[in-house]
């Protein structure tokens, strides 16, 4: 069985796949925006591991 | 396979408002209205993005309990008239398909919470899900007529995340809102009860109105009415009170305990003459209620902005 390239079966699932896709995007963009104010506004801090602690005192 | 059994293997295909409807919209949207407003009442402000996604969150958590709840409680939602619709079943979506979306869910809003604001909202979260689908469907809802008032709890949990959300604890207003969302769920659910007749009796599902009688429930409504009233008087004294809230408070409390009263003392003949007309009176009023309550809050907020607010009168 080959499938057409616009089978039935798409426009059944098209809200389906509309709505994952969709979700998909929005956490994308929440991840973006939270990640985006987390580091604008200071929140973050770089890890200080011994790679950090090392670079700082070869300086 | 031909086309032919394709066909009817997609047929009823599930589409995107089956899963959505598994969240349970209508009670998401008390969730996202509650833990607004605990969110926005609380002295320490979040940035709005980030409390934007603290109430998606938190509204994706209720979302996935209410999955779960709809995944445990398959059986009796097919008895009930009220819940026979819902998509496990009427069999637009299985019971895995929900017990998956539910467990997904709940870890990533829990985890997303976490990261987003802080770890005590999180676990606040976590143990609100854990409550709503262990403590109250999997354990209380079918074993006590109690289960409306313990069970409950899991409702009124979201305005104290909203709050712990941004100050990061627990405090006496956040325990308040949570106490008046906890002592409202009684009189709101044996109102709905009363006039839903025989769907709980049909699922065996153990009201009070099928343990204990509609007189004993009428009384019950009462008595947790006035417990409610009182609560909800004594928070306009607090600092999440203010003017707006003393006078919803007022108001809508003489009216609430004026229909409770009203139930009291109708007997069910009364009640079946006038298709129960008080008790459905109640429970939409009950609805404006607990709406009304929360947005004089909000509103009290905005008033103290202004500069216009008492901040609580202790």
């Amino acid at each position: 069985m080959s499938l057409s390239r616009r089978h039935d079966m798409h426009v059944r699932r098209f809200s389906r796949n509309l709505g994952v896709g969709l979700c998909l995007a929005a956490l994308i963009a929440i991840v973006f925006g939270l990640t985006f104010v987390k580091v604008t506004r200071g929140d973050f801090e770089m890890p200080r591991g011994p790679a950090a602690t090392q670079s700082a005192g070869g300086e | 396979m031909t086309d032919i059994s394709l066909q009817t293997l997609t047929e009823d295909e599930p589409q995107f408002g089956d899963y959505f409807a598994l969240l349970k919209p209508r009670v998401m949207t008390l969730v996202v209205f509650t833990a607004f407003v605990g969110l926005l009442a609380a002295p320490d402000g979040l940035h709005p993005f980030v409390a934007f996604c603290a109430v998606l969150f938190i509204a994706v958590g209720g979302g996935a309990s209410g999955a779960l709840n709809m995944w445990w409680d398959a059986d009796i939602d097919a008895v009930m008239r009220r819940t026979a619709k819902r998509p496990i079943p009427s069999g637009r979506v299985s019971r895995d398909e929900a017990l998956g979306i539910g467990l997904t869910l709940s870890g990533f809003s829990v985890v997303f919470l976490g990261l987003a604001t802080n770890w005590v909202a999180a676990a606040l979260l976590a143990f609100t899900i854990f409550f709503y689908v262990v403590v109250y469907s999997m354990w209380l809802k079918r074993s006590t007529p109690q289960n409306i008032v313990i069970g409950g709890a899991a409702g009124a949990f979201p305005p104290m995340i909203g709050w712990a959300a941004a100050t990061g604890g627990v405090s006496v207003e956040s325990v308040l809102m949570f106490a008046l969302i906890f002592m409202w769920t009684p009189p709101h659910f044996w109102a709905l009860a009363l006039f839903m007749r025989s769907d709980y009796d049909d699922a065996g599902v153990p009201m009070l109105t099928v343990t204990h009688g509609r007189p004993a429930t009428r009384r019950h409504i009462l008595i947790y009415t006035l417990l409610l009233a009182a609560l909800a008087l004594a928070m306009a004294a607090t600092s999440v009170g203010g003017p707006a809230y003393l006078l919803c408070a007022l108001v809508l409390n003489a009216l609430f305990v004026k229909g409770a009263v009203a139930i009291w003392r109708r007997d069910e003949v009364q009640a079946e003459a006038d298709n129960y007309a008080v008790e459905k009176r109640f429970f939409k009023l009950s609805l404006l209620y607990l709406f009304a309550h929360f947005g004089a809050i909000l509103a009290d907020q905005a008033l103290a902005a202004l500069g216009l607010g008492f901040g609580g009168l202790f």
